[in-house]
């Protein structure tokens, strides 16, 4: 009861308006925009940690080396440390006279106060959920395989993308798929590194704290919805791809 | 939806069988380019945000680091994170373990519902969890006008900040206990229960300690979230200076008036903390995979 009866407020505060202008609230230009960026910086982030969620997973399994438990250990950074101190200090780091801004704005990139930046900050708080999703199912998946695919013939290449990809795939989407809930959702790491230009830069969870602060309870409730409604779809799929995952590795 | 925090259960079982593997088949050069490129992409994406953290707070010497740390609002902030982050994990501790016992012990209808409720808390917006007690108990919310009536402040203080706080780290403390209860089963509680304990002698003599390393690992993951929340506790604060704002809060408000300095300083304090969490969540999964 207590989870499920404050979100229930929603649900009961959205029925106050009529459909019509709920989504006429849902749908203003500035909220679209504000789903197009939230969503379009979530699926880059989410792509790009799923690339080298799977490559650290990979080394922290697979290569034995020194220094390798630290880190196994920093992959977790982003689960502790507070996204607004995660916000801070990316938006310094790549600030135009920032130590990464000013090495990036001699080749005409641009992070902070951009799309860009709202990527790099969804990239930060995402790349845990590939990796710890990634990393069991590698650990169960023996080695012996591949030098099975290579006694065959099997080129190293060939014996990651036919034996150990096909067997990760479940889990890859699964950590995919976690990376992008949590980015569609996130607000203190991006707030400070993203500018927050209304149909550049600004993001849906930004723009319900703007109209909350504005008193527009009705738009705030109405992006919301709408926010609530997309979770509610990535968590349906989250829950399939698991039973699927569980299936294929017989976890 | 485990995975989201990893329980300690998988995370020490799986360890043991680290080295056990080895690198075999590629050339050596491959492997280290490999290792190279993961270890270039952590270091530019997870270290240096954090070293930045404390070299912009000490950017001007230790001197003026402490005396940022002293200024009366910013010692208010620290004073109200803890008091916070404690009512919210002792509450969560209680919460935790009640809706873990009742789903690992008991069978009863919903009991699917009540799991997926328990996640929820993960996959929404921390906006969106300040957000419904803003409609619930805000000036023009539903319980607003009662509320006035009765000169009740949840919103804008105290209690609404623990309520946010509550909502969105929810789901730790239960995560990390279901998996390990649901493992355990019922055969010691019944043991006990036939040799003649009572209800409550056979929680707190049994089932507890069973699983106290999960849940001080529930309990520290809890904490740091606690401690660190942003949005959730942003939406609800209203942002008054030495009475309402948290350390995150804090480091907002002195970040958008530019005193970047004073910013980090206390932001390297919830480095620091997120810090202590990482050692701890080694050692707690080093000391549950030993026994």
């Amino acid at each position: 009861m207590k989870v499920r009866y404050p979100l229930a407020t929603l649900v009961i505060k959205t029925a106050e308006l009529s459909p019509s202008a709920l989504w006429a609230l849902a749908t203003s230009r500035r909220a679209m925009a504000s789903y197009e960026i939230t969503f379009g910086a979530s699926l880059a982030a989410a792509l790009v940690n799923t690339v080298f969620g799977l490559l650290v997973a990979w080394v922290l399994v697979r290569y034995p080396f020194p220094g390798r438990r630290l880190v196994d250990a920093i992959v977790d950074l982003p689960f502790a440390l507070p996204t607004a101190v995660a916000g801070i200090a990316l938006t310094t780091l790549y600030a135009p006279n920032g130590w990464i801004g000013a090495r990036l704005e001699p080749l005409g990139i641009k992070v902070s106060y951009s799309w860009l930046g709202i990527t790099v900050a969804l990239i930060f708080i995402g790349l845990p959920f590939v990796v710890r999703t990634v990393q069991p199912v590698l650990e169960t998946l023996p080695p012996e395989l591949e030098e099975a695919a290579a006694t065959l013939g099997a080129s190293p290449g060939a014996a990651f993308r036919r034996v150990v990809l096909p067997a990760v795939i479940p889990a890859l989407l699964t950590g995919f798929t976690l990376a992008f809930a949590r980015a569609i959702g996130e607000y203190g790491s991006v707030i400070f590194i993203a500018g927050n230009l209304p149909n550049v830069s600004e993001i849906a969870p930004l723009l319900i704290v703007i109209r909350l602060e504005e008193f527009k309870y009705a738009d705030a409730t109405a992006i919301a919805v709408v926010m609530l409604l997309a979770s509610f779809l990535v968590l349906l799929v989250i829950n399939r791809l698991q039973r699927w995952s569980e299936r294929r590795t017989g976890r | 939806m485990s995975v989201i925090i990893g329980t300690l259960r998988s995370r020490s079982v799986t360890k043991s069988s680290h080295s056990s593997h080895n690198a075999r088949g590629e050339p050596a050069v491959v492997r280290w380019t490999i290792i190279s490129v993961a270890v270039i992409f952590l270091t530019i994406f997870l270290v240096i945000p954090l070293v930045t953290v404390f070299q912009q707070a000490f950017a001007r010497g230790v001197g003026p680091y402490v005396n940022a740390l002293l200024e009366p609002d910013a010692l208010a902030a620290v004073r109200l994170t803890l008091l916070v982050a404690a009512i919210s994990v002792a509450l969560n501790v209680v919460f935790g373990v009640t809706a873990a016992w009742a789903i690992a012990k008991f069978e009863f209808r919903g009991k699917s519902v009540l799991i997926t409720l328990i996640d929820l808390p993960f996959s929404v917006s921390p906006v969106i969890s300040g957000l419904v007690f803003v409609l619930l108990f805000g000036a023009q919310g539903f319980f607003g006008a009662y509320l006035q009536a009765h000169d009740i402040q949840i919103i804008f203080a105290l209690p609404g900040l623990v309520l946010a706080t509550v909502l969105v780290t929810f789901p730790f403390v239960a995560r990390e206990l279901i998996p390990l209860m649901q493992e355990q089963g019922t055969q010691e509680e019944e043991a006990a229960i036939s040799l003649g304990a009572s209800g409550l002698q056979t929680f707190f003599r049994v089932t507890l300690p069973n699983v106290k390393w999960a849940l001080l690992y529930g309990v520290l993951l809890c904490n740091a979230r606690a401690m660190g929340e942003f949005g959730a506790v942003s939406v609800v604060s209203g942002h008054v200076r030495g009475e309402t704002n948290t350390m995150p809060l804090h480091v907002e408000i002195l970040y958008n008036e530019y005193k970047f300095m004073a910013s980090f300083a206390v932001a390297s304090l919830l480095a620091l903390l997120a810090l202590v969490t990482l050692i701890a969540k080694v050692a707690l999964e080093k000391r549950a995979a030993s026994e």
